[in-house]
Order: structure tokens, then C-alpha cells, then sequence
């Protein structure tokens, strides 16, 4: 008994030491911004998805503290800024999520004579279905979906299109991303249909066609097909671009495709939703990530391509050449945004993709 | 202890049970009945007793967790046989305790670098002269990596019903003649039963519904219920569904509960 009470103790003791050093730091950190009125800018984001120098930037040029949050998936931002009790000022959601958002009266619509940038980035990346004119949401990044193959075991120029995946000679040797309108969306593009359809009959060939690549099919993975990749466990994978970027930096023998047959063109827009609390620091963010210097240097540091135009121009020839993270406007204009299609569309394309994964090889 | 003083301190003990027990399985049960858009029905069970998908899912699952325990229960018996016999049986016990420690998703991590294409087994392989196997997203490593997991929770229970065993009995055997196989076989094991179910649900039950290891180690070319429940809540949103095969699995654990059901009074501590 009595060593259950010390050990409690001597927890417990050590638990509040902790959080007594949190509270100094915190108050140390704080020290210097303090004096600007207390102005905070909170800022909800995928996990390591902007270059923290220019967090640091935009603090010393504006004065307003940054709070950087993250999530790991668009459905779990959702939760979370539906349930409110959060404070995010920005967010950024994907496409089709920003759709959902919409929808759930969930953003708040920009107002555009404040946005001083908007100026800069392409027009092929505005005007998305997703969100028509802009009313809500800024581009921020953006990819597709593609191939990312091996160059000791796959000859460049070996795969051009997602047919290709088909052939027999690349038995067991394929490693797909855990995800059904992924997966269903390069069925139906492999096919030549479009990655919304709404058609039962398309969704069950697409389903059927998949069942013919299974002896394909090494693995189904989530998030560590980047480690799998640089590993070389396996010699192609399908995956997105960003992905793919995060892969090749770790191995070099990877290289990314995007398929000629269509597929998937994916956006990451900046949104404000309507738990924003600070409206100043929040159109001071967006403007400041519009200046082609910043977006640059994000571009650089994250590795995904910027919707940004006169950012691009000031990028390595080396990148903005390259046709896989910027392809040409050919490949460009067969590629879809996913649109929200509704839970009972995303249901059918999740059980199909389920019955897919149950297929014996 | 009088009346009063007991009703009061099963008082904590009713609030946790009713809080994090039952309030959450009735929640369950309702979710259950509900479609997309929150209505009441009773398509998710339909759904689930008329799709070959799932029933295939559910038999994947029994047959998995079936085989995950016999190859525990294989290993666990002469362990746990061997270790209460040896002297410093507590501290055997810590040693295969220890591992339950480390978070799960390491030990998942720890077993890809031993078995992946460039990993040790094939490093080792290729020193001494074969060629390289695939190990990864096989069957077997679902089974391996799945066994070693659960292997400290059916070990524990099967040594303490050991350890408690009356060694009377045993030399009573002895003297009565029997051999030592007999005293084993006829003595040991069937008091010992008690441990062996306790390690049986232990291990059965959960195995039914793992899901990170059917990725990350089987490659999601092993599926079970699990990653049907994963899915539904995180990918579909279909909370009703993935609430409908919870139920299921509920049933199941019910279901084995009985079947494993101790008679008799004597009975093994649970491993967890």
C-alpha cells in the first residue's frame, strides 16, 4: 500500500512539475508578441504543409501570433468545426470538402476588394466547380493522381497511362492507396468515364476491371506507402503527387507519372470558416501567402505544386519544368476535381471499393 | 462490512459500468438502426445478412481469429507451463509482460523492418545463400505478427490458473502411479481450464476486430470486420453501418463468452 501511494505521488508530482514548465514556457514564448494587443491568428492545416520560416515571416512583418493546428483528414476537420468550440480563423480543406462545407453553411464568403493577391495565381486553378468564382476559398496547393514507379525495375517511358497497370508482367508488384474514390476514380478514368459518375452500371465495370488488376496488387496502404516506396518493397504504386514528391526526396530511384487517360486533379484552397475569430489577421494571412516570394518558398519547402503564376515563374527551371508536378495543359484539361457526391454516393463507391479489397487474388 | 458501506463503494464501480459500458453499447444499438440520414430503419441489418461481402468479410474473421488462437494457445500452454514451474516465476512473467508495454503501432513498425524486402530475415537469407522472400502482406505475417500481439494475453491467464493450482493433486498422482504425461494430461490440464478460457476470450475477441495490422502488415489483402468498421466511420461516414457490424461483433463476443462460459467456481484471473 504504501509503495502504491508513493508511486502515485511521485506521478502526480511529476505530472504538475510538466505542466508548471509548459505554463513558463508558454508565457516566456508570449512575452514578445503581448505587447501588440494580444492578437492571434489560428490556423488549421495538414501536418507540416507550410514552410514554418514563413510562419515566422508573417509574425515579424504583421505582429499578430500564429497558432498552427493540424489535422490528418478532411472528414476529421469537419468534425471539428462543426461541433465548434474551436477558434480556427483559416483553414484548408480539399476540393470536395469545401463543397461539404459550403453546404453545411459551415465558410464564410471572402470579401474580395480586401484580398490584394488574387491577381497572381493562374486562372486554370480559380473558378473550380467546387467553388465558382471564388467566393469562399483561395487556392493554396494543388496535384494529382498518379503513378509512381521504380527506374531499376521499370524502364522510363514503360508506363504512360493507367492501362498500362493491367499488363501481366507486373505480377504482385503494385502497391495502391487506401482510399475508394482514389482507387475507383483511376478505374474510371482507365475506362475513359469520369471520376463523379453517378451511373451504377459504370461503378460496377469500374469495379470489375479492378477485380482483373487484384493479381496486380501487392498491398492496399495507407500513409506508409511513402516508407514502403523508398524501401522498394514494391516497384510502382499508385498515389498522389504530393505523396510521390515526399517519396522521390527519399529515394531517387522514383520517378511520378501522370497518366495521359485523365484521372484526378486535386485542390487544397484556403477557407475562412465560420469559427473565425480574428477577420484582420486572417485577410493579412491570405495576402501574405499571395505574394509570389512566399508561395515560392512554400512551393520549395512542401514539394507540391502552386497554383500560384508569377510564384511559378520564380521556381528552379528543374521544377517547373517538369512535367510531373507541372504537367502540360493537354494532360491538364482530361483531369476532374471530385465533386461532393452526396452520403449515399460515396456509400455505393466505398462498398464497391470494399468488395474490391475482398477480391482473392 | 455492514450494507450501507458497500452499497457506497460500488458506487464508482456502477457510474464507470454505466458511463463507459453500457450508456456507450445502447448508443451503439441505436446508431445501428439508423440509415444516412439519421431515420430509423432496419437496412443495415439487410445489408449485412444479405451481402456476400460482408458474410465473406465475417467468415474471413472467425477463420483468422480462430487460427490466431490455436497458434497462441500452442505456444502459450508449455510456456506458461514451463514458467510457473521455474523459480523466479514472477519475474518470466514480467519478461512476456513487458512487450504489451510498447505501443502497438512500434511493434507493427518493428516487424516491417524485419520482415520487408531489405530486412533483416531477408538480409540474414541472402547472407547465408537463398534468394530474397516476400514476407510482407502474406498471410503468414498477418498470422505471426497477430500471434506475437496477443500471445502475454493468453500466457497470463493460463500461469495464474497454473500457479494457484494445488500441488497436492499433483503429488497425489504421482503417488497414485500415474506417469508425468498422465498427471499433465489428466490432472494439470483440466484444472487448468479455467485459465485457458479466460485466455481464449482474451485473445479471440479482439483478434476478430483488428484492423491496423490487417493493413500495415497483411496490405489490406487480409480483411476483416475491423476494417469494415474503420472505414465506415472514417472514408463513408456511415456511422449506422459501422455501428450495425459493431453490434455483430458484440454478439460474437457474447457468443464466445458462453461457449467458453467457466462452470465450474475456480477460474484464472483475466489477462486484461
Amino acid at each position: 500500500m504504501k509503495k502504491i501511494i508513493w508511486l502515485t505521488t511521485i506521478i502526480l508530482g511529476a505530472t504538475l512539475a510538466l505542466f508548471g514548465v509548459n505554463i513558463f514556457l508558454e508565457h516566456t514564448e508570449n512575452v514578445g508578441t503581448k505587447n501588440n494587443g494580444h492578437q492571434e491568428l489560428t490556423i488549421y492545416n495538414w501536418g507540416d504543409y507550410i514552410d514554418p520560416d514563413l510562419l515566422k515571416k508573417f509574425q515579424k512583418e504583421t505582429g499578430y501570433k500564429v497558432d498552427y493546428e493540424t489535422f490528418d483528414s478532411n472528414e476529421a476537420m469537419f468534425t471539428k468545426i462543426q461541433q465548434g468550440g474551436t477558434h480556427y480563423d483559416l483553414a484548408v480543406p480539399s476540393d470536395y470538402m469545401i463543397q461539404k462545407m459550403k453546404a453545411a453553411n459551415l465558410l464564410l464568403p471572402l470579401d474580395h476588394k480586401k484580398l490584394t493577391g488574387l491577381g497572381n495565381y493562374d486562372k486554370k486553378f480559380m473558378n473550380q466547380a467546387f467553388d465558382k468564382g471564388n467566393k469562399y476559398s483561395v487556392p493554396y496547393f494543388w496535384g494529382t493522381l498518379g503513378i509512381v514507379y521504380n527506374d531499376k525495375y521499370i524502364k522510363p517511358g514503360e508506363i504512360k497511362t493507367w492501362n498500362d497497370l493491367w499488363q501481366p508482367k507486373y505480377k504482385k508488384s503494385i502497391m495502391l492507396i487506401d482510399s475508394s474514390r482514389d482507387i475507383m476514380g483511376m478505374a474510371l478514368a482507365s475506362s475513359g468515364q469520369s471520376v463523379n459518375t453517378k451511373s451504377i452500371p459504370e461503378l460496377a465495370a469500374a469495379k470489375g476491371k479492378l477485380d482483373t488488376l487484384m493479381p496486380n496488387v501487392k498491398a492496399i496502404v495507407a500513409d506508409e506507402i511513402k516508407t514502403y516506396m523508398a524501401q522498394e518493397e514494391a516497384t510502382l504504386a499508385v498515389d498522389y503527387s504530393g505523396d510521390a514528391a515526399e517519396m522521390i526526396s527519399e529515394n531517387k530511384h522514383l520517378h511520378y507519372v501522370v497518366p495521359s487517360d485523365g484521372g484526378n486533379l486535386w485542390f487544397d484552397n484556403i477557407v475562412m470558416p465560420k469559427t473565425v475569430k480574428n477577420k484582420k489577421a486572417a485577410y493579412a494571412f491570405l495576402n501574405f501567402m499571395s505574394k509570389p516570394a512566399n508561395a515560392k518558398q512554400n512551393a520549395i519547402y512542401v514539394g507540391y505544386a502552386t497554383p500560384n503564376k508569377k510564384a511559378v515563374q520564380q521556381l528552379p527551371k528543374a521544377i517547373k519544368n517538369n512535367p510531373s508536378w507541372y504537367p502540360d495543359n493537354k494532360t491538364l484539361s482530361k483531369l476532374e476535381v471530385y465533386e461532393d457526391l452526396g452520403p449515399n454516393w460515396v456509400g455505393k463507391y466505398n462498398d464497391y471499393f470494399l468488395e474490391f479489397k475482398m477480391t482473392n487474388r | 462490512m455492514n450494507r450501507k458501506r458497500t452499497l457506497t463503494y460500488t458506487i464508482p464501480y456502477i457510474l464507470w459500468l454505466g458511463l463507459f459500458v453500457i450508456a456507450p453499447v445502447i448508443l451503439l444499438i441505436i446508431q445501428s438502426f439508423g440509415n444516412l440520414n439519421g431515420h430509423f430503419t432496419f437496412g443495415n441489418y439487410v445489408t449485412y445478412f444479405s451481402s456476400g461481402t460482408y458474410l465473406r468479410m465475417t467468415f474471413n474473421s472467425i477463420f483468422f481469429a480462430f487460427i490466431v488462437t490455436a497458434i497462441t494457445l500452442l505456444i502459450s500452454y508449455p510456456m506458461a507451463y514451463i514458467m510457473s514451474r521455474l523459480k523466479h516465476a514472477q519475474f518470466w512473467l514480467l519478461l512476456v509482460i513487458l512487450p504489451t508495454w510498447v505501443n502497438l503501432l512500434l511493434k507493427a513498425y518493428a516487424f516491417i523492418g524485419l520482415f520487408s524486402k531489405t530486412g533483416t530475415i531477408n538480409e540474414f537469407l541472402s547472407l547465408i545463400g537463398f534468394a530474397p522472400h516476400q514476407m510482407m502482406f502474406t498471410n503468414m505475417s498477418f498470422l505471426v505478427v497477430a500471434a506475437y500481439i496477443e500471445i502475454p494475453f493468453m500466457i497470463m491467464p493460463i500461469f495464474n490458473s497454473l500457479v494457484e493450482l494445488d500441488k497436492s493433486y499433483i503429488n497425489a498422482a504421482r503417488d497414485l502411479g500415474a506417469t508425468q504425461w498422465q498427471t499433465l494430461v489428466k490432472v494439470v490440464f483440466p484444472m487448468s481450464m479455467g485459465g485457458v478460457k479466460a485466455g481464449i476470450q482474451a485473445v479471440f475477441i479482439p483478434t476478430l476486430s483488428l484492423f491496423m495490422i490487417t493493413r500495415l502488415i497483411g496490405g489490406n489483402r487480409v480483411i476483416t470486420l475491423g476494417t469494415a468498421i474503420e472505414e465506415h466511420f472514417l472514408v463513408t461516414q456511415n456511422w449506422g453501418m459501422g455501428s450495425t457490424i459493431g453490434v455483430i461483433l458484440i454478439v460474437a463476443m457474447i457468443l464466445t463468452m458462453m461457449i467458453t462460459r467457466d462452470r465450474k467456481k475456480k477460474g484464472g484471473k483475466h489477462g486484461r
